[in-house]
């Protein structure tokens, strides 16, 4: 299994070392192992060599590929070529930022790799410590009921599913095709195998996806349970700032609007009889789904910042259901795909204002 | 003020009163309940009003608040599809309202605490008898029981 692994992980490390020695880009975001072995974390490299600790298979997703891309260009877009590693998740995200004008893909190659799923950071960490074994430890629940693990909107797709020891390395866009042409990259002759397994796998996704609405609906069903749902909530924020989709730069709940002044709170206090500080958490989570929802792509890393646990991937997953499917409309599938909130029809939604 | 201090005194007798809290675009349904009022119309004083300058301006986080505070129902009033003023602000109210009142299903909350209506200036009739019907239907749903609710 090892071995294998080796295999595949050396394949796409000289993949990416082809990229930079032949100049096809400038510079690749890609996963590298830190010093201590534990982690591995995104990192823009430019020299080949410093490829050397790189780690493709690594089953973690510290932050997302997208906020790190918007963080990068959303001031202005890269001029120079970069080649970009990408989950699938955060290719969905990606597509969702550069729609909210959040992040340019101007010049961005993006290479997306067919995910097996991923650890929780801390799992990981438990794993590569050697605390735990990845047999003891469950896949992160957004891994689980995950049904696009397979790339869409890469220019290059690294193929894993369906292929035994070996990685097939596919064109998906023009650039793409120019790309393997330049390295003289042919596609595998498996390809086909692979979308046979891919919907298989696909079929038994949306199938534990479902069980996870279900469940959600009968734990999450009016004020009080959802008060429950929310019991551990301390209001730090963590979800919002690690959402690739949360994008503004001042959040509404941390502008001085919710600077309210000591009466204004005794005033509540005394109109319920008792108020729970800090105020207005429930208001943070619904106003937090009606801004991202619509665009949510489930990667779940809300669920793996919260300091208490709570199920958030479960919540937002069901919630984000239900409102994509009521504007038909799937987070990262294209680019074209009008925003939700952002367009609209004249005929339609007649039953909602007379 | 007076009003809330002697219902509250007469609980055994006094039926509950809603509080509505209303959003009213500038334009269209202000200007209507301003005609409705000039004109005499008797509707029940269960809405607090306050003017926007199109329904397209109201943030979803202020619905939200208003009925996590306890309001027992809010109600948007906004031009006619195709009237306002700024051309599409009632569009985007429209899909904004769809996507909260899909939330507000999803999660198991009272949807129908949310009402919507496009209500003309020439509309004061309208605006009055939108207030007495939607007074009945939350008098019907009783109260909201983020009223009492101290940890939301």
């Amino acid at each position: 299994m090892e071995n294998t692994s080796e295999k595949i992980q050396d394949s796409i490390k000289s993949f990416f070392c082809d990229l930079l020695k032949k100049k096809v880009v400038d510079a690749v975001l890609v996963p590298l192992e830190v010093p201590s072995g534990e982690n591995v974390v995104q990192t823009l490299v430019s020299d080949p060599k410093k490829l050397e600790s790189s780690n493709f298979l690594a089953p973690v997703m510290p932050v997302s590929t997208a906020k790190i891309i918007s963080d990068m260009t959303k001031i202005k877009p890269s001029g120079k070529r970069i080649g970009i590693f990408l989950r699938p998740c955060e290719e969905r995200a990606l597509i969702e930022l550069s729609k909210l004008n959040q992040a340019s893909l101007e010049n961005l190659i993006l290479i997306g790799i067919d995910c097996l799923g991923t650890y929780s950071v801390r799992d990981y960490v438990r794993i590569t410590s050697e605390k735990s074994t990845k047999d003891e430890l469950n896949l992160r629940p957004a891994c689980i009921v995950c049904e696009y693990f397979e790339p869409q909107n890469s220019d290059i797709i690294l193929g894993l599913i369906g292929l035994d020891d070996e990685v097939v390395i596919l064109a998906n866009s023009k650039s793409g095709e120019e790309i393997l042409g330049e390295l003289n990259i042919k596609g595998g002759a498996k390809v086909k195998d692979r979308k046979n397994v891919i919907s298989k796998i696909k079929e038994q996704k949306i199938k534990s996806r479902d069980e996870l609405l279900n469940k959600t609906k009968e734990t999450v069903s009016g004020l009080d349970s959802l008060l429950n749902f929310f019991s551990s909530c301390i209001s730090c924020h963590n979800c919002m700032n690690v959402c690739p989709i949360c994008y503004c730069r001042e959040c509404f709940f941390e502008s001085k609007t919710f600077d309210f002044g000591p009466d204004r709170y005794l005033g509540w206090a005394n109109r319920k009889g008792a108020i729970k500080m800090p105020t207005d958490m429930i208001l943070f989570h619904i106003t937090r789904m009606n801004h991202m929802v619509t665009s949510c792509v489930a990667c779940g890393l809300c669920e793996q910042a919260c300091p208490n646990d709570i199920p958030l991937l479960s919540i937002f997953k069901t919630v984000g259901h239900n409102a994509q499917l009521l504007f038909d409309y799937v987070p990262g599938k294209s680019l074209e795909d009008g925003l939700p909130l952002t367009t609209f029809r004249e005929d339609e939604f007649e039953e909602v204002g007379e | 003020m007076t009003y809330i201090s002697k219902n509250e005194s007469e609980e055994f007798v006094s039926e509950f009163e809603p509080k509505i809290v209303g959003f009213l675009c500038r334009w269209c349904t202000s200007a209507a309940a301003d005609l409705a009022g000039t004109s005499r119309m008797q509707y029940p004083p269960n809405i607090r009003i306050i003017r926007m300058m199109c329904s397209g301006s109201v943030d979803m986080a202020y619905v939200t608040r208003a009925l996590l505070e306890g309001a027992d129902a809010v109600f948007i009033g906004g031009c006619h599809p195709g009237d306002c003023h700024y051309i599409s602000g009632n569009y985007k109210a429209r899909r904004r309202m769809a996507l909260l009142k899909n939330i507000f299903e999803t999660l198991g909350l009272d949807k129908d605490r949310i009402w919507m209506k496009w209500i003309s200036a020439s509309e004061g009739k309208k605006f009055a008898d939108t207030m007495s019907e939607m007074t009945e239907e939350i008098k019907k749903l009783g109260p909201n029981p983020t009223k009492t609710s101290w940890s939301v």
